[in-house]
């Protein structure tokens, strides 16, 4: 359980701020949060729709949408280079090939209209890292993500291909410079379930022969135990807890991660009503002064409603940490 | 889906219009590539024996000047034939010219955003409310003048169209894939916006032939665009205009061919129109 902190750590994410200037005023969409990644790792991002997830792995690409969205604090040391220093063609040169991306939809996330092999060259066309000719780097890609018949597929256009097959070629794409770390954007749930464990199986493969580090962002469980090894879960753009996999499924810290475990039906266990956290997590543009997750949360003391909670650690060998007064 | 006759009936007619358009389109096409074969006289060919003709069917009409002639004896049918290269060269030359000015500036303006979209799109305010005719007066009329002024002046209508399509298509997630690929701006912008909006540019390049013949006729006849002894069609329609109570023909064929070749270009346009929206496709 201690391997990862031995691990060389890749990423340091240290206090990170992504604000949004609207008319209504700033929302804070990640509001200052610390995690690290070691080398070869999976770690999965989970959190509800709007805690801040998307927002957190733009930030790391730098690609927050502009004007309105800013990184108004903190620091991503991608092996010990902060990449909010970075000019636009350093992130160029980083963007696809050291650090790469997995987007949501594999449907919209491919031109239509270009043939696959022309954007699966997008990535060596800018970044002359390996040797042959654009057409062979193409075959190649698509066999490592298991397309059949490349020599033909790559000719045709992102239409003809499946939900499933789309979303091979974009993860080819991701890993066609063999990057350190790879974010994945909940690549799995605009897909059918027997076609989600088919595409996670891919991911811990390549992720296995490659040695990439996977920044798995989902809101699904299952998708987290099934992969990663480590576990963040993220509450109204802060991060609550993280902790191993294994940990985090038996003894959950934070009220909430209880909550969204409770939550989670179980087969063939025969309930009434399935368990739901009461209320909504709080707006951005004013959150609340104390914990986030005070409105909801049942066993609130008086403190919850004053001050944020410091991050506490539980277990210093597992790096299991919770945000809660709790556990203090 | 259950039709009753006479909607089935209404529906053969309207897809049957298309075939209209593709009809004078092709035939001004054809025109355009062969007319030099096709024509049986010279345009500057000129008989004084043979003056003021009328079309064959007239009285005093004869079969070798099917549509008569001019002041000149010049040949009516001819100088149509060899007109039509003109009106489409023309035209043409215009779009060429101000479509891709207009595309980049649109394209430039979408995309960038912020002050450059501003730049722009304030730029297009302006050359829209200049008087792209009397630069044409000031330059002296020529052919040339016609393609330079018209072709400057007009980008501002593509610029908008093309930034309004890259306004809609740079939100989607291919292009967000293809910076996370590491390509740049103008990458993102020709080689993948631009395809997106082909479709939308050969609507509006169809439709704006036949605007562009209407306005370089317009210009020919004012006497502000190609001058004689050009077979220019508007300028033929100005050349007869003179003898309108006397020789009809030489105002109204040159009016039937602006109007057949425009309402082609038309009807054409529609029609790709709504072949490459799917949306209008289920009505």
């Amino acid at each position: 359980m201690t391997e990862h902190i031995k691990k060389d750590i890749i990423l340091q994410v240290q206090g990170l701020k992504t604000h949004f200037f609207t008319k209504r005023g700033v929302v804070k969409a990640v509001d200052g949060i610390d995690f690290s990644m070691g080398k070869g790792e999976i770690v999965g991002l989970v959190g509800e729709s709007g805690s801040g997830k998307s927002i957190t792995s733009l930030s790391i690409m730098r690609l927050v949408p502009k004007p309105a969205g800013e990184i108004v604090d903190g620091k991503i040391l991608f092996y010990n280079e902060n990449l909010l220093e970075k000019s636009a063609e350093e992130m160029r040169q980083i963007r696809g090939n050291r650090i790469s991306m997995i987007l949501q939809d594999p449907m919209v996330s491919l031109n239509q209209i270009l043939r696959v092999e022309y954007q699966i060259g997008e990535v060596f066309r800018f970044h002359k890292k390996t040797n042959g000719s654009l057409r062979e780097k193409c075959i190649n890609v698509l066999r490592k993500v298991k397309v059949p018949s490349p020599e033909l597929r790559m000719r045709d256009y992102p239409f003809q291909f499946s939900g499933g097959m789309c979303q091979r070629v974009v993860i080819g794409m991701g890993i066609a410079n063999s990057p350190k770390l790879l974010i994945a954007d909940e690549p799995t749930t605009a897909l059918d379930v027997t076609i989600q464990s088919q595409i996670l199986q891919l991911m811990k493969r390549v992720q296995q022969e490659t040695g990439t580090a996977i920044l798995m962002i989902t809101h699904d469980l299952a998708t987290v135990a099934q992969i990663c090894s480590r576990v963040m879960v993220m509450y109204a753009g802060r991060i609550v807890e993280k902790a191993p996999v294994h940990t985090f499924y038996k003894i959950p810290a934070h009220p909430y991660s209880c909550g969204l475990i409770k939550s989670v039906p179980v087969l063939g266990k025969k309930i009434d009503r399935l368990f739901s956290i009461e209320g909504q997590p709080p707006s951005l543009l004013n959150p609340p002064e104390g914990c986030r997750f005070v409105s909801r949360c049942n066993q609130a003391k008086e403190i919850c409603h004053r001050e944020y909670p410091p991050e506490i650690t539980l277990d210093e060998n597992t790096n299991h940490r919770v945000s809660c007064w709790l556990h203090t | 889906m259950f039709l009753d006759k006479k909607k089935k009936k209404q529906r053969k007619i309207k897809n049957r219009i298309p075939f209209i358009g593709l009809t004078f389109v092709t035939g001004f096409l054809f025109l355009v590539i062969f007319g030099n074969w096709v024509a049986p006289y010279d345009y500057e060919y000129w008989d004084m024996a043979s003056m003021m003709m009328p079309p064959a069917w007239e009285e005093g009409g004869s079969i070798s000047h099917v549509l008569g002639t001019d002041a000149l004896g010049r040949d009516v049918f001819s100088r149509l034939i060899h007109g039509s290269r003109f009106s489409l060269l023309i035209a043409v030359a215009c779009i060429a010219c101000y479509g891709t000015i207009g595309v980049i500036m649109g394209l430039l303006s979408g995309f960038m955003g912020g002050i450059t979209d501003m730049v722009i799109m304030r730029l297009c305010d302006l050359w829209m409310s200049m008087p792209a005719i009397i630069l044409v007066s000031l330059m002296g009329p020529s052919a040339l003048t016609v393609i330079v002024v018209v072709g400057i002046a007009g980008w501002p209508g593509y610029a908008r169209i093309v930034r309004g399509e890259c306004l809609s298509i740079k939100q989607n997630d291919f292009i967000r894939l293809a910076r996370v690929a590491g390509c740049s701006n103008l990458r993102i912008m020709f080689s993948h916006v631009f395809p997106n909006i082909a479709n939308t540019l050969i609507v509006l390049v169809t439709l704006n032939i036949g605007q562009m013949i209407i306005l370089t006729a317009t210009l020919s006849f004012l006497g502000l665009g190609t001058q004689p002894p050009s077979p220019d069609w508007g300028l033929m329609m100005n050349e007869g205009r003179r003898y309108i109570n006397s020789a009809w023909w030489l105002v109204v064929f040159p009016g039937v061919a602006i109007l057949m070749a425009v309402l082609g270009f038309n009807i054409v346009g529609d029609w790709l129109r709504e072949i490459f929206d799917p949306k209008q496709k289920l009505r």
